[in-house]
């Protein structure tokens, strides 16, 4: 297809000619590796209704929802494990919320850039430690802590809390920190100007801005902290019993769903009732964080989507 | 209290609390370091647990650690980096690329220990690959899948839009585009994010669970469907399973995992960090 | 008139945000000639330039309407080969963008995509192309650098000299001095005296006073529309459009 140098020629345009067959291939494979997420996704669903749903109707959802789990004499009540993770999980967002908005707002207004660059790769590395070891110190020494303190066990629901709060915190404060940044230059500088101190124009304007990052913040917050397993079956004691209010609602030991699940499966039969149980904990496990994230995306909206360069 | 006091007090809430935040961070790394090296050695690192686990190494949880790392790459990446380029260069805007963003979003989502009940039913029991190496890297593959794909799209839509424009002004398909201009410049940022995918997979214990992780073995794995011990389930086991453990050794194990898994990360930071400096664009 | 290389009939152009950036655009574009395609920012200039060559279809939810004869063929057919019709359509960004890797790497890279292998005929093209652009003498002996240690104007020569590789017939210049320094530009519009005798060129310019000095033809647009077409004597002494003429002679508000 050399032009006719100096005498330009009228070349047909050819018709489409037929593409590699390598290139024809590479990008099918391309495209059915972005809708295998969702078949993935639906997979995993899927299995966990089959050898989980069986529960439902052997049980039933009275039985399920009794205040008892005793799988020995076949007694399936999730309520206990139910209260459990609502417990652990409320009180990590209580303890993780204030601190992480708060560690935001100090990393992205008031850290001078040399504290910063020190601090957000410690926030990383706190992301990056692997759950069973702040598990293993949460139980070895913050455990005993609490215990000396003058609680009857450290193994209890605050214990679990706090651990999580700061599994937690580093998905908080980068998100949050984030939607900070995202907050035009213009009206931090509209509120300086007329009159308004470093501190109120924080309080009163780029909070306030940020509001909906914030909200996703800590509703991934909260969806890390429930879905998690090791950290918590270690330091919050394992009693699937429903603490009593006048004992120190915090201070007693509980058992969430996930620790329930990684603590029993290894002994149980495949196919039986028990086993349906635990997969049907898992139902639910998946269906609360697929709500939680599926809202903290439609939250985000249309953003979530392609961020290019600019134009030329 | 007249403004500037509110002012001041407020800064220093915020950084006390700040501190309050990072400080037991550092507290926990550092003594986690200062415990745990007392008892690492060399044959610590190299030596089979001997005694009921009481004495001896860990160098079969290591080993193991690693096989499932390497698994778990190998199980992650080339889909992982296929869907990234599928939403960053192929996808048009509609209802089906957003369903794969949510499902990508959900995937992020969901707890590892369902992945290890997922990873249970389909790999060990279904598929009937039995408690294995193999069963253990396809379920943190799995899970370590919607890392992959959000780094490794972050890290193509960082390209910037003007080499693709003059790739297809020149004559390029788009295949050719994204392997020849794209790519080659994504690849630092789709390392590093693969590396702290696998970083955090190398620290996962519930997928591991009923997956692959086995109390004690005493020879190290002779196939990909054999069960292996590995790191975190080992800190597991003899934290809470083993009586009259030796804090020392649990210390030091814990140390071995954070330092693998920190290193990974440490390693992918310093690399972006050098990448970044080095590129014209 | 000479024979037209390329016929734009009633184009219109609409961007997924609903923004209509052409409006019935017909023009004729002669061969072997310069055509400028003038008028004010938003006036559709490059636009236009960029269906010439479909790199319109990256816009995503883009329309458009009518047809663009080139070479015989519709390119809005969709038998057409597209990148084909790219090789033969070469254009210059506004911005010089050298593709990362060295100055030989970006003149070869069409080429190669293009599936030519042979060294001997690679490297003959990479001198021809830079000679053309009149950059040869300046890299030849650092053809293995990386192109982005070139200057901007040696930048925007080497963006001009990566089309002329494929050897295109038509060169679509889209404002190719406007951050060159006088120097830098002077050479670029002299070079055009000899590029039009091989190829058909388009350009945007950087300014009227450009326009006049390389146009053969010119188009005013405004809006979306063609205002005027007609030779450089016609449009920058004597316009026959008011709208035009107050352009021409700055003004234009």
């Amino acid at each position: 297809m050399t032009a006719q140098q100096g005498v330009p020629s009228p070349l047909p345009v050819d018709e489409a000619p037929p593409r590699p067959k390598r290139e024809i291939v590479i990008e099918a494979f391309i495209r059915v590796a972005g809708v295998s997420t969702i078949i993935i996704i639906i997979l995993i669903f899927a299995f966990l209704l089959k050898e989980g749903l069986p529960a439902f109707f052997k049980v039933s959802i009275t039985g399920l929802l009794a205040r008892r789990w005793y799988p020995i004499e076949d007694m399936f009540g999730l309520l206990p494990l139910l209260v459990g993770s609502l417990l652990v999980t409320v009180g990590a967002v209580v303890i993780a919320v204030p601190l992480g908005l708060t560690t935001a707002v100090f990393l992205g207004e008031l850290a001078p850039p040399w504290l910063r660059e020190i601090l957000k790769p410690v926030i990383e590395v706190l992301a990056g430690i692997p759950s069973i070891v702040l598990g293993f110190l949460g139980w070895v020494v913050l455990a005993p802590a609490i215990q000396n303190m003058g609680a009857p066990t450290g193994l209890t629901a605050f214990t679990g809390s706090l651990i999580l709060a700061y599994m937690a915190l580093p998905t908080i404060i980068s998100i949050t920190e984030d939607a900070l940044y995202a907050v035009p230059k213009e009206y931090r500088d509209g509120s300086l100007a007329l009159g308004a101190t470093h501190w109120q124009t924080i309080y009163k304007v780029v909070l306030p801005a940020a509001r909906s990052g914030i909200v996703i913040a800590i509703m991934l917050g909260i969806g890390r902290a429930i879905g998690e397993t090791m950290a918590v079956m270690l330091v919050t004691g394992n009693a699937a019993n429903i603490p009593s209010l006048s004992d120190g609602l915090y201070f007693q030991p509980v058992r969430t769903l996930t620790a329930t699940i990684a603590a029993e499966m290894g002994e149980v039969a495949s196919g039986s009732l028990h086993y349906n149980v635990l997969f049907a904990i898992g139902i639910v496990l998946f269906v609360i964080t697929f709500l939680i994230n599926s809202l903290a995306t439609w939250i985000i909206g249309g953003n979530g989507g392609r961020r290019r360069g600019g134009q030329i | 209290m007249n403004r500037q006091q509110t002012q001041t007090v407020a800064k220093v809430v915020i950084t006390a609390v700040a501190a309050i935040v990072v400080i037991p961070i550092i507290y926990v790394v550092f003594y986690t370091v200062a415990r745990g090296i007392q008892a690492i050695s060399w044959d610590f690192l190299t030596q089979f647990p001997t005694n009921g686990m009481t004495e001896g190494g860990i160098f079969p949880a290591i080993v193991g650690t690693i096989l499932l790392t390497f698994g778990t790459a190998i199980a992650a990446i080339p889909l992982g980096i296929s869907a990234a380029i599928y939403l960053a260069e192929y996808a048009t805007e509609n209802r089906l690329t957003r369903a794969i963003r949510l499902a990508i979003v959900n995937l992020a989502g969901i707890p590892s220990i369902v992945y290890g009940l997922f990873g249970l039913g389909v790999f060990v029991l279904f598929l009937n690959m039995g408690t294995s190496i193999i069963a253990g890297a396809l379920t943190l593959g799995l899970m370590t899948l919607p890392i992959v794909i959000s780094t490794s799209e972050e890290a193509i839509n960082t390209v910037p839009q003007e080499f693709r424009v003059v790739s297809y002004s020149v004559g390029a398909t788009r295949w050719q585009t994204v392997r020849y201009q794209i790519l080659p410049q994504a690849t630092p940022g789709i390392i590093t994010g693969v590396i702290l995918g696998l970083g955090r997979a190398a620290g996962e214990t519930a997928p591991i669970l009923f997956t692959a992780a086995a109390f004690y073995v005493p020879q190290l794995p002779q196939s990909m469907f054999d069960q292996t011990m590995a790191l975190p389930y080992h800190l597991y086991v003899i934290s809470t399973q083993v009586p009259g453990m030796p804090l020392d050794i649990q210390f030091a194990t814990a140390l071995v995992l954070l330092t693998f898994v920190l290193s990974m990360i440490v390693v992918a930071t310093i690399f972006r960090t050098i990448m970044r400096r080095r590129r014209e664009w | 008139m000479t024979d037209s290389i390329i016929n734009i009939q009633n184009i219109s152009f609409t961007y997924g945000d609903g923004t209509e950036a052409l409006k019935n655009v017909s023009l004729k574009i002669p061969r072997n000639e310069v055509f400028v395609l003038f008028g004010p920012s938003r006036a559709g200039k490059t636009t236009l330039m960029r269906l010439l060559n479909r790199l319109s279809d990256l816009q995503e939810g883009a329309t458009h309407a009518g047809d663009v004869e080139f070479a015989g063929q519709n390119i809005f057919n969709k038998n057409i080969d597209v990148i084909a019709l790219r090789r033969r359509i070469g254009m210059v960004f506004a911005v010089p963008i050298p593709l990362p890797g060295t100055i030989y790497e970006n003149l070869t890279f069409g080429l190669k995509m293009a599936g030519i292998k042979d060294a001997n005929t690679l490297n003959e093209r990479v001198e021809t192309s830079l000679r053309q652009s009149a950059l040869w003498d300046e890299v030849k002996d650092r053809l293995d650098d990386s192109a982005f240690a070139l200057s901007g104007g040696q930048k925007q020569r080497l963006c001009l000299a990566r089309s002329l590789a494929l050897e295109p017939d038509v060169i679509l210049l889209d404002n190719p001095t406007s951050g060159l320094d006088p120097i830098s530009t002077s050479i670029v519009e002299q070079s055009l005296t000899e590029l039009k005798k091989q190829y058909t060129i388009i350009m945007v310019p950087h300014s009227v006073q450009q326009a006049s000095r390389v146009a053969d033809r010119a188009a005013f647009l405004l809006d979306g529309e063609v205002i005027e077409v007609g030779g450089q004597a016609q449009i920058f002494l004597h316009p026959k459009e008011k709208k035009t003429e107050d352009y021409v002679t700055g003004r234009f508000g």
